[in-house]
């Protein structure tokens, strides 16, 4: 739709409808409502989905199922397929660059942005076969028994971005929780949500199974009370939003006693916000014991 | 003698003669107040409460009530203490954690006696297991105290404050020394509330942070139920919340800190598997299982209260189960050859039999073994099931007591899709010879502590809680710390 607005051109550009993506697959959203996302002049640049509750419980289902798989490929691969977002990413720089433009992001800033989304990436899959090393122990306990201690995902984790960081915000959330096997089903910035849809077209071709990443599109007030509440949500991570919201993700998020990760106030443009405690975050301790013995 | 209903008696009709442990050391006042700033003190509107001996029904002794102004007295005392103790040099910190673990050592038969009169159990195990454990707690993260930015690379660490802390009455020394000892090592104060039907050790760890000279109010101690604990919970002087109890109530915390400032960790319930394989050490298998369910009647948070046998070998476990439960002894929790003490509290008891019937009405074969009880105090029989399926409530809800729900399985998926079955994830239980399948099994079970060839087992350095519904957080060595602290950049 953007495109076709710009003037002057021989040749009528194809437009894109953004999707959502659910299992691997880009449907529409199944209420069939969508909102209007208008650039700084007030034309509209995209009719973007409006996600419904039905849709996240899809996606939720979708998320459930790639799980144990995904937790139960190699570190090694993991890391790969992270590199390789990356790498698809690389690719796609200049359209990102475009599409945070067409959002109303600066030239300058727009760039930095995906460069920045792209190296956070990288980052994040050297940590696949480092961050267990560095968390683990081996417990040195009194009684003839071997015990350790190593981190396991935590399983399905709700994601509500970044509102202000609509590709870097998104990426450096994502990121960590995949990287240390979790799926999740993450609802995009609602004011930036483009680059949500374009990038989970490099998820799609970055060998990444489908459901590992489900994202949608809509409004936070609407959906965050079901990321919050679903029972087979294991963690809730929101970004941003203000007290109040904080205040209902918490209590929803208690009925299955939910991990609830607040990351609020962050500048994802600041090398701070990149380190291994955000994949810690929704990984599980678990010890084994086993007797010493002939 | 062997009987048909003990095929394990080999001693030709010998008895156990009575062991009882000595108790003249001991001492209990008549009364105890609450332990805030450094003294002992009146509760602000004088109310008092009994604690009972659950073995005979008498009261021990009187404990104060603590109302909110006694909770409000008692962090504010927390509060004033905090900015002493968390500048204090780490390694004098250290040292006065180091002195609470000596004197529980130098103390602990008096110790272990208490917790037994108070709480019922066996005093083979608050001798062996809960009251070294604790002291070795106290011992242990006292080391930790001047180490603290070795266990988070990267990171800079700071303490919360002010740590609110609630506890159960199953291991109540023990879980006091779980909350206790990692906070004040990573230099946070205290205020905590042992359950209110075990009180008294923790009013006798009162008198031993008196003796070791802690500076005051960096533990305070208050007794009360249900509602002294909301209160400390929605203290808005408390920076953190540390609760071990019901997922129920773990709830409910949860939900009161929503929208605080407040951090929190949860140790809550579980309904843990325990797999015997047809390749596991049957007879050791068996050991486990009593262990696993029987252990401190069942008042066990990661008491493996599911038992999965494989089916080739069900029927044999299950009568060599059987076989081993008639030679339990049942009784008196200060005698050295009790296998099994009273249960904690006449409430807990009802509950416990609700679940009996329960199991019966919903078709269930229920066994119990046929040892004599005494008349007096509350007492339950080791009991299992079997003909019981997924469904059945004493196969989902945690019991709390000396209760085992038994299924069998044929195959590895069947056995790990019915362990995962459960809103809960504290632990799970592993008996195999092979140990590839071990380290399958292991990874599969979605529970924070899985013992393999083993159960029951715990240790300072070692971390343990939930997955899922059975909690948040973890305690017990490096990872316990987290905890207590605040990681920076």
């Amino acid at each position: 739709m953007a495109a076709a607005k710009q003037k002057g051109k021989q040749r009528l550009a194809v437009a894109k409808t953004y999707k959502i993506y659910i299992g691997g697959k880009f449907p529409r959203t199944e209420s069939a409502r969508y909102y209007p996302l208008e650039d700084q002049q007030g034309n509209v640049i995209a009719n973007v989905c409006r996600s419904s509750r039905k849709d996240f419980r899809n996606a939720m289902v979708a998320a459930r199922a790639a799980q144990a798989g995904w937790a139960g490929t190699s570190a090694y691969l993991r890391g790969q397929i992270l590199y390789r977002i990356a790498e698809m990413l690389e690719g796609r720089r200049e359209q990102f660059v475009s599409e945070l433009r067409l959002q109303g992001v600066p030239a300058r800033a727009a760039e930095k942005e995906v460069d920045l989304a792209i190296d956070r990436l990288v980052y994040f899959a050297g940590w696949a076969d480092k961050y267990q090393q560095v968390f683990s122990s081996v417990n040195p306990v009194s009684s003839a028994h071997f015990n350790f201690s190593v981190l396991e995902p935590t399983g399905v984790v709700a994601i509500l971005a970044p509102e202000s960081s609509g590709l870097l915000g998104l990426v450096s959330n994502i990121a960590p929780t995949i990287v240390g096997g979790n799926s999740c089903v993450v609802l995009a910035a609602e004011s930036l949500p483009l680059s949500a849809i374009s990038f989970a077209e490099v998820l799609h071709s970055s060998d990444v199974p489908g459901g590992v990443v489900n994202l949608l599109t809509g409004f936070r007030s609407e959906l965050s009370g079901q990321f919050a509440s679903h029972m087979d949500v294991n963690a809730v991570v929101y970004c941003d939003g203000g007290k109040k919201t904080a205040q209902a993700v918490q209590e929803a998020a208690a009925d299955n006693i939910k991990r609830v990760i607040r990351r609020t106030g962050l500048n994802w443009d600041d090398d701070s916000t990149q380190h291994p405690y955000l994949v810690r975050d929704t990984q599980e301790v678990k010890t084994t014991w086993h007797p010493i013995g002939v | 003698m062997a009987t048909p209903e003990n095929k394990l008696a080999f001693d030709d009709g010998w008895q156990y003669s009575p062991a009882p442990e000595s108790t003249d050391h001991v001492r209990i006042k008549k009364k105890y107040d609450l332990f805030i700033g450094g003294d002992f003190v009146k509760p602000e509107k004088g109310r008092y409460f009994d604690t009972i001996n659950p073995a005979t029904e008498e009261v021990i002794s009187r404990v104060a009530l603590a109302a909110d102004a006694d909770v409000d007295k008692a962090v504010k005392a927390a509060r004033k203490a905090y900015p002493g103790w968390s500048r204090m040099k780490a390694a004098e910190r250290g040292k006065y954690i180091y002195r609470i673990a000596r004197i529980l050592q130098e103390r602990s038969r008096e110790f272990a006696a208490i917790e037994s009169l108070d709480g019922g159990k066996p005093i083979r195990e608050s001798r062996d297991v809960d009251v070294p454990l604790a002291a070795a707690h106290f011992f242990y993260y006292a080391g930790w105290a001047d180490k603290l930015e070795y266990a988070f690379p990267g990171r800079n660490v700071k303490p919360l404050g002010v740590a609110g802390q609630i506890i159960p009455w199953n291991f109540p020394l023990l879980m006091a020394a779980w909350k206790i000892a990692p906070a004040l090592a990573c230099g946070n104060t205290v205020v905590i509330k042992p359950a209110e039907t075990t009180p008294l050790t923790a009013m006798k760890l009162a008198e031993v942070i008196a003796d070791a000279g802690l500076p005051p109010g960096v533990v305070n101690i208050i007794t009360g139920a249900g509602e002294t604990g909301a209160a400390i919970v929605n203290h808005p002087g408390v920076d953190k919340i540390a609760f071990t109890g019901s997922t129920s109530v773990g709830r409910i915390i949860q939900k009161a800190l929503a929208g605080t400032r407040k951090h929190y960790t949860l140790e809550l319930g579980g309904k843990a598997a325990n797999i015997i394989f047809a390749d596991a050490a049957i007879d050791q298998a068996v050991e486990g299982i009593v262990n696993g369910i029987f252990f401190n009647q069942g008042h066990v948070c990661c008491a493996g209260s599911r038992l999965f046998v494989q089916e080739s070998v069900a029927d044999r476990v299950i009568q060599k189960l059987k076989d081993r439960m008639e030679t339990l002894i049942v009784g008196d929790p200060l005698d050295k050859n009790t296998d099994i003490g009273a249960i904690n509290s006449q409430e807990q008891l009802a509950t416990i039999r609700s679940y009996l019937k329960v199991g019966q009405d919903e078709g269930g074969e229920m066994f119990q073994s046929s040892c004599r009880i005494p008349k007096k105090g509350y007492w339950c029989r080791p009991t299992i099931f079997t003909g019981v399926s997924q469904s059945n409530r004493v196969v989902q809800e945690e019991i709390f007591g000396p209760v085992l729900a038994i299924q069998t399985f044929r195959t590895y998926n069947e056995a790990i899709s019915k362990a995962n079955n459960t809103p809960y994830g504290l632990s799970g239980g592993i008996w195999t010879d092979k140990g590839s399948k071990i380290f399958k099994m292991t990874q599969s079970v979605r529970a924070g502590v899985v013992w393999a060839n083993t159960f029951n087992k715990f240790d300072p350095t070692s971390p343990f809680g939930g997955y899922k519904e059975s909690g948040v957080g973890r305690e017990g060595g490096l990872h316990g710390l987290d905890a207590y602290l605040k990681l920076e950049a």
